[in-house]
């Protein structure tokens, strides 16, 4: 499928509708939308436990139009495998005929930290199905704790900054390039403020024809500390610093895309990462003159990791 | 049919060969691992249709067959021990859904220390899980389960996941001669699989495992409990039918030479065996002894028990487990079961045979004597060097 225009897209039947009791400025729910746009295909969604599941299935409600399951926090990928193995099956004993396509939501904490070896293991099994990462970088849901996707320098509760501690003292695992070491079909990372990028990345991991993984930047007003008006703002800024790239993985071949391939094109700025850290509340301790090296450093780490990319990407 | 000789993690396999679950998702775990090596080589051979998934670990295994059954899928399982207890959380989630999987747990110690023989500390600590609990005493019973366990969980009364027991190496590892039944008879008997609101079904679309506040939970909760209480009749029927395809009557709990006993030994999986030999040897001797052999643990018989022991002299419970700091799990059971009957017996724990220590035909032998003279405490400990 490919992304004609807005009117289209509009057009379309959600398969995620309103009701759902996210906060306001979440970007998952618009996240979601975007994605679950990128096929016409039957699907099944599973999830995670975690902000989205409990926000959009508060029984007797829900906000799913489309078959749903959530298991528990760590299976969103087993879970869905075993939803594709029945579908595989019944296929094969002709009692169904529909050509369907799968796709899992878990956050970061879901994804990075306590899911980790059941995505492993479903990616390894080449199941059929689209595993998203609603990354908000920390566990929102219980009340804003350190995961393994938080950022260096950012102030959670379980890694508040203090008076000598300057919040989170780790950068995040690169789960992308982790994933990416699965040799997979199709892994990207992208971002809300660019729909057309993030929907085309999600109708590739749909048709994939095996796993397919795609890490979303979804920033979390609560946890960030922004106004709930600058989310896709500061998702955008997340690209434009170079802390979170918009590229993919296509069978072998690594591809910048959007604003991050106009940047390594010079056709664009790139920014430092200092309007990064100033956006926001979880980093305000950063830019009070203690921790100034603090920000230097993060900086130092962002650029190593772009010029790693380009590499990667023949730029 | 021909009796034939195998082990007991073989005619688990051979049942679901019969039987072609849509799924089957497993992970390897001794003395579970005959069970999936031997169903993976049907695969293999394509002598099953069967989509069969090698998870990376038990808790993805139970995940797998949780979406499997959910998507409209007969699903089966096997564990054990460690894997159990890895499954721990998930298998609530299964009861929770009212998902009809059926898992063979070959019954093994938990750690710590390690080891790797039978006990039933795996199938006792998930005794609360939601799940069906039935036991065989040897192979020809762990097949004959394994075959009634789907008519069983996917009953629509109960639509609840079962645990098909079996004693770890003692019935999993030992060849047995057993009688099959032909696999037309096996397919007839447990029939097409049915499901109401598969998640497949993409066209009546369906919320599974939504969040449930304290307005709902309780409903739900209490909707379990109320299917739970569907499983002794419909176990009994499906029993009485098993009879009449295989010539083989069982039930949920099965007295051994109790018409006149006044002393009785009650256990579960192979130890209900041996007690039947020491029985006969004790009969022999004039003494009016009998055993009883419980084959459902969850939900627990608490009428049928009490039927049985009410009027009797002295009972001794023997279990395989041993909750720490109280008795054995089937020892309070046993005993509630009892409390509002008139002629209560003198009523004694045995914990025996934990981490796969062997159990002698003379320290049960020493159980009924110890019932006879009213010796003992009345907990007591099978076996071990205090």
């Amino acid at each position: 499928m490919t992304v004609t225009s807005l009117k289209v897209l509009s057009e379309q039947e959600d398969k995620y509708v309103e009701g759902h009791r996210l906060c306001a400025g979440c970007a998952e729910p618009i996240i979601a939308r975007q994605i679950l746009m990128a096929t016409d295909k039957p699907i099944v969604v599973s999830n995670a436990t975690g902000c989205f599941e409990v926000s959009s299935s508060i029984y007797p409600f829900t906000s799913w139009n489309v078959p749903w399951i959530h298991s528990a926090f760590e299976n969103a990928a087993p879970t869905i495998g075993g939803v594709e193995a029945a579908y595989l099956a019944l296929k094969r004993k002709g009692k169904i005929t529909a050509d369907m396509r799968f796709i899992s939501f878990g956050g970061d904490g879901a994804t990075y930290d306590i899911g980790f070896q059941a995505i492993s293991g479903a990616i390894e099994r080449g199941s059929h199905f689209l595993y998203v990462c609603l990354n908000n970088e920390a566990y929102m849901n219980t009340g804003i704790q350190r995961s393994g996707a938080t950022g260096r320098g950012a102030s959670t509760t379980t890694c508040p900054a203090g008076t000598c501690i300057p919040g989170k003292r780790e950068y995040p695992k690169d789960m992308t390039k982790i994933i990416i070491a699965h040799d997979l079909p199709y892994a990207a990372q992208g971002s809300p403020h660019n729909y057309k990028d993030l929907i085309e990345k999600a109708a590739k991991g749909f048709e994939a024809n095996g796993p397919a993984f795609l890490n979303v930047i979804s920033p979390c007003p609560r946890g960030w500390r922004h106004d709930p008006s600058k989310t896709i703002e500061m998702a955008k800024l997340a690209v434009d610093t170079c802390i979170w790239p918009l590229y993919e993985f296509e069978r072998g071949t690594w591809r910048m895309t959007g604003d991050s391939l106009r940047i390594a094109e010079g056709a664009k700025p790139k920014l430092p990462i200092s309007d990064w850290l100033k956006s926001q509340g979880r980093f305000s301790h950063l830019i009070k003159g203690k921790w100034d090296d603090v920000a230097l450093e993060i900086q130092a780490n962002v650029d190593h990791k772009w010029q790693e990319l380009l590499k990667l990407c023949k730029l | 049919m021909e009796k034939i000789a195998m082990n007991g993690d073989q005619v688990i396999a051979l049942s679901w060969k019969q039987i072609d679950p849509d799924v089957v998702a497993a992970y390897p775990i001794t003395p579970q691992t005959i069970i999936v090596e031997a169903f993976s080589e049907y695969v293999a051979d394509g002598l099953v249709n069967t989509e069969y998934v090698c998870a990376e670990s038990e808790h993805s295994a139970m995940s797998l067959c949780i979406g499997a059954s959910a998507a409209g899928a007969r699903t089966a399982t096997a564990t054990a021990s460690a894997g159990l207890a890895f499954m721990w959380e998930v298998l609530y989630v299964a009861s929770g859904m009212r998902l009809p999987i059926v898992m063979a747990v070959a019954n093994r110690a938990l750690s710590g220390p390690i080891n790797i023989h039978c006990d039933h500390s795996d199938a006792m600590g998930a005794r609360d899980s939601g799940w069906i609990q039935l036991f065989a005493e040897n192979v020809q019973e762990a097949y004959d389960n394994s075959i009634m366990a789907f008519r069983v969980a996917e009953h629509m009364d109960i639509r609840l996941p079962i645990m098909t027991c079996l004693d770890g190496f003692i019935t999993t590892h030992s060849l047995e001669r057993f009688e099959p039944l032909p696999d037309e008879v096996v397919k007839k008997f447990v029939g097409e699989f049915k499901w109401k609101h598969p998640l497949l079904d993409y066209k009546n679309p369906v919320t599974m495992g939504p969040f449930d506040w304290t307005d709902y939970y309780f409903e739900h909760k209490y909707q379990q409990v109320d299917a739970m209480r569907h499983v002794t009749p419909v176990l009994n029927q499906v029993q009485e039918e098993f009879a009449r395809i295989s010539g083989r009557k069982y039930e949920i709990i099965e007295p051994y030479r109790m018409d006149d006993a006044d002393y009785a030994v009650i256990a579960m999986g192979s130890t209900a065996g041996t007690l039947k030999e020491i029985v006969d040897e004790l009969r022999a001797e004039g003494k009016k002894v009998g055993s009883i052999k419980l084959r459902l643990f969850r939900p627990f018989p608490n009428v049928e028990m009490a039927k049985l022991l009410q009027g009797l002299k002295g009972v001794a419970v023997l279990d395989r487990a041993v909750s720490i700091g109280s008795t054995g799990p089937l020892f309070p059971e046993v005993r509630s079961a009892l409390y509002d009957s008139k002629d209560r017996p003198r009523l004694v724990n045995y914990v025996y045979g934990l981490g796969g220590r062997d159990i002698k035909p003379e320290e049960l032998k020493q159980v009924y004597k110890q019932l006879i003279y009213k010796e003992g405490e009345t907990l007591n400990f099978l076996g071990v060097r205090a």
